[in-house]
């Protein structure tokens, strides 16, 4: 394999990776305030309709990448009625939002099916775009993978160094204590749900606007499914989100190269590779795991007060 | 300012429950239609036709059974899990497997007569679905991976599996490049029921719904899977074997999902192709959880999703209603049942804030 060949196979490995770590990073911020949302599969392709319908009709793909956030949070916020106001249990609300998320995006998008927007177009950021290798992989892609890149670090810092990040942190570790101490649990529950639903909207945004240029049904096709994996093999940290995510897309971007090259194996076999690969990454990192690492109120419901 | 607060209620519901279950149906009715609405779709009609099609006549009856059989058969097993808390999100897979097991057997031994070929045929199904079944099973007790990813993973894996064999090596030369097997031989068909359009497949249906109800109830080992469902902790203290009810209702699971492929390829189809998948598995999780977990109950639900599944390809029909609108129905009416749960658990009131 040539030089070129190699740094071409990484920059696509990082865009194929984007759409994944945008939700990977949207799941854990939902996750460390104690919700689990089994929908991103759902908000994803909700997320990457929205924006595409958006950057059709207004010409921005700015306006359409925020559009595509909202939608996220917006199905977030249904989660949110179900499992924070009514209780209900968090597992099967996440899959329901997946079923219905899905209808969702195939009801208003079979009408455009093939039809293309305008998106984001990849551009050499200046002195970063000339650095020898990593420039060529990191830093000629386009605008919304620049913005991927800031997400992550922000986020570490936010759980680290902010009241607010501490308030998500003890919402999802401890309600009890944290209502104790006066803070307002549901309150820093909704705000992480939201926010996490803004993340996983952008991801699906991603893979309209960017990834592809256009819309097909079932888009995301398991992606979503994917980030919600990552998040147990990045044991919630967002740096480690990073690193598996560009596995995956790394995976992603090989098979389509294989594919493109006429190997003689058969599509199906190489398309079973991302997900017999998050089988495996599951498999390792929970095994390799101590129980602490998860969020200790985890997919506990609050009981409402009195 | 009068607060409304939320009090946990001593007593069980009740016929209250029905009603908040009537409510949450009608939210959910209520959503797809608006949703119908804003595509420009005549909402009202629309619903009812949806609800007569499915229905309204003999035809439309017979073909709501039809589609109830692979989705009760998936729904039993799924809910069978669901009880032990854990979490079987793969069907779909298992019914892939399902159906390819039994094509395999009916491919390559077309000269057996039909008493051996159909109980083989059954028999890799239930080996197929089972083993896709035990895969997450073993993970989550060797390794602690979480069930509802890998059983994820694996639908999508189960289905690329089928496509590889219909694409590839089980391809019917004479099927002018379309994806699919040669027919089944007559002695590999499940046959009709008199001359209605219903195969033996129903009579299994309801041979299983019995097993399990009785199982459920009167076994040792049944309890044993309630209790275990309940309280692991308790449960493991008690010693009860639940390493070994983990397995087995993935595997029970995982087959019973086998056996609604094998009667999809076999009596619907009369071959495997692609167009198989068609979401049973995902509308069973639906199913189990609507009919809270009772085998009798996941009849009736079944029947009654399958019906939305009939009302559906009217609509397709008549009003270019796209498939997914099915999804909506489907997910609307389970967010809109979960919430209204709330109301059977805490009842509200209104006080006076201090």
């Amino acid at each position: 394999m040539s030089l070129e060949i190699l740094l071409a196979l990484l920059a696509a490995t990082v865009q194929a990776g984007t759409p994944i770590l945008y939700a990977t990073l949207g799941e854990i911020l939902t996750e460390k305030g104690g919700v689990l949302n089994l929908g991103v599969e759902g908000m994803m392709l909700v997320g990457a309709l929205a924006g595409f319908l958006t950057a059709l009709h207004t010409g921005s793909p700015a306006l359409a990448f925020l559009t595509g956030g909202l939608a996220g949070a917006g199905m977030a916020a249904l989660h949110g009625v179900v499992c924070i106001w009514f209780q209900g249990n968090q597992t099967v609300s996440g899959l329901a939002l997946t079923i219905f998320g899905t209808g969702l995006a195939g009801f208003f998008g079979t009408p455009y099916v093939g039809r293309t927007a305008p998106g984001f177009d990849k551009f050499s950021l200046p002195v970063l775009g000339d650095i020898p290798l990593l420039g060529d992989i990191f830093f000629q892609q386009d605008a919304l993978v620049y913005v991927s890149y800031l997400v992550p670090p922000l986020m570490w810092a936010f759980f680290r160094y902010t009241r607010w990040g501490l308030g998500v942190r003890a919402a999802g570790e401890s309600p009890a204590a944290t209502r104790a101490a006066g803070l307002n649990v549901l309150g820093f529950r909704w705000a992480a749900l939201l926010g996490g639903g803004v993340l996983v909207g952008f991801g699906g945004s991603y893979l309209s606007l960017a990834y592809t240029h256009l819309w097909t049904n079932g888009l995301s096709s398991g992606r979503g499914w994917i980030a919600v994996a990552l998040v147990i093999f990045a044991f919630w940290r967002p740096s480690r989100a990073m690193l598996g995510a560009y596995l995956f897309g790394g995976v992603m971007a090989f098979q389509l190269r294989l594919q493109a090259m006429g190997t003689a194996l058969p599509s199906s076999i190489l398309l079973m590779l991302p997900y017999v690969l998050t089988i495996a990454a599951l498999a390792f990192s929970s095994w390799r795991s101590k129980r602490t690492e998860a969020p200790a109120a985890l997919g506990v419901n609050v009981e409402p007060s009195e | 300012m009068p607060v409304l607060s939320a009090v946990r209620r001593q007593e069980p519901l009740g016929w209250g429950s029905c009603l908040v279950f009537l409510a949450a149906l009608a939210l959910a009715f209520t959503v797809s239609g608006t949703l119908l609405a804003v595509q420009g779709k005549p909402a009202l009609q629309a619903l009812w036709l949806l609800v007569e099609s499915a229905f309204g006549s003999r035809y439309a009856l017979e073909d709501c059974l039809i589609k109830a059989v692979p989705i009760f058969l998936c729904s039993l097993g799924v809910g069978l899990t669901f009880r032990l808390q854990v979490w079987n999100i793969g069907a779909e897979g298992q019914f892939a497997l399902g159906a390819v097991g039994a094509t395999w057997a009916a491919l390559t031994f077309p000269s057996w007569p039909w008493y051996a070929l159909l109980p083989f045929m059954l028999l890799c199904a239930s080996a197929a679905g089972g083993l896709w079944g035990a895969i997450p099973a073993v993970l989550r007790l060797k390794l602690k991976a979480n069930e509802i990813i890998v059983t994820l993973m694996l639908n999508y894996v189960g289905i690329l599996i089928l496509d590889f064999l219909v694409y590839g090596v089980w391809k019917d030369p004479a099927s002018f490049g379309f994806p699919m097997t040669s027919e089944f031989v007559p002695a590999a068909v499940v046959a009709r029921i008199g001359d209605t359009r219903l195969n033996w497949g129903l009579l299994l249906c309801l041979a299983v719904g019995v097993l399990m109800s009785v199982f459920l109830r009167s076994t040792r080992l049944g309890f044993e899977l309630r209790a275990c469902g309940e309280n692991v902790r308790a449960a493991r203290y008690a010693r009860m074997p639940y390493a070994f009810l983990v397995v087995l209702v993935m595997v029970v699971s995982g087959a019973l999902a086998g056996w609604a492929g094998f009667l999809e390829a076999s009596a619907t189809l009369g071959r495997l192709q692609p167009s198989i998948m068609s979401g049973y598995g995902y509308t069973a999780i639906v199913v189990a959880w609507l009919a809270n977990l009772n085998p009798l109950v996941i009849a009736v639900a079944s029947f009654l999703l399958a019906g939305v599944r009939v009302g559906m390809e009217t609509l397709q029909l008549d009003l270019q209603v796209p498939a997914a609108f099915g999804g909506i129905m489907e997910g609307s009416i389970l967010l809109a049942v979960l919430a209204g749960g709330f109301f059977s658990r805490y009842r509200l009131h209104l006080r006076r804030a201090a």
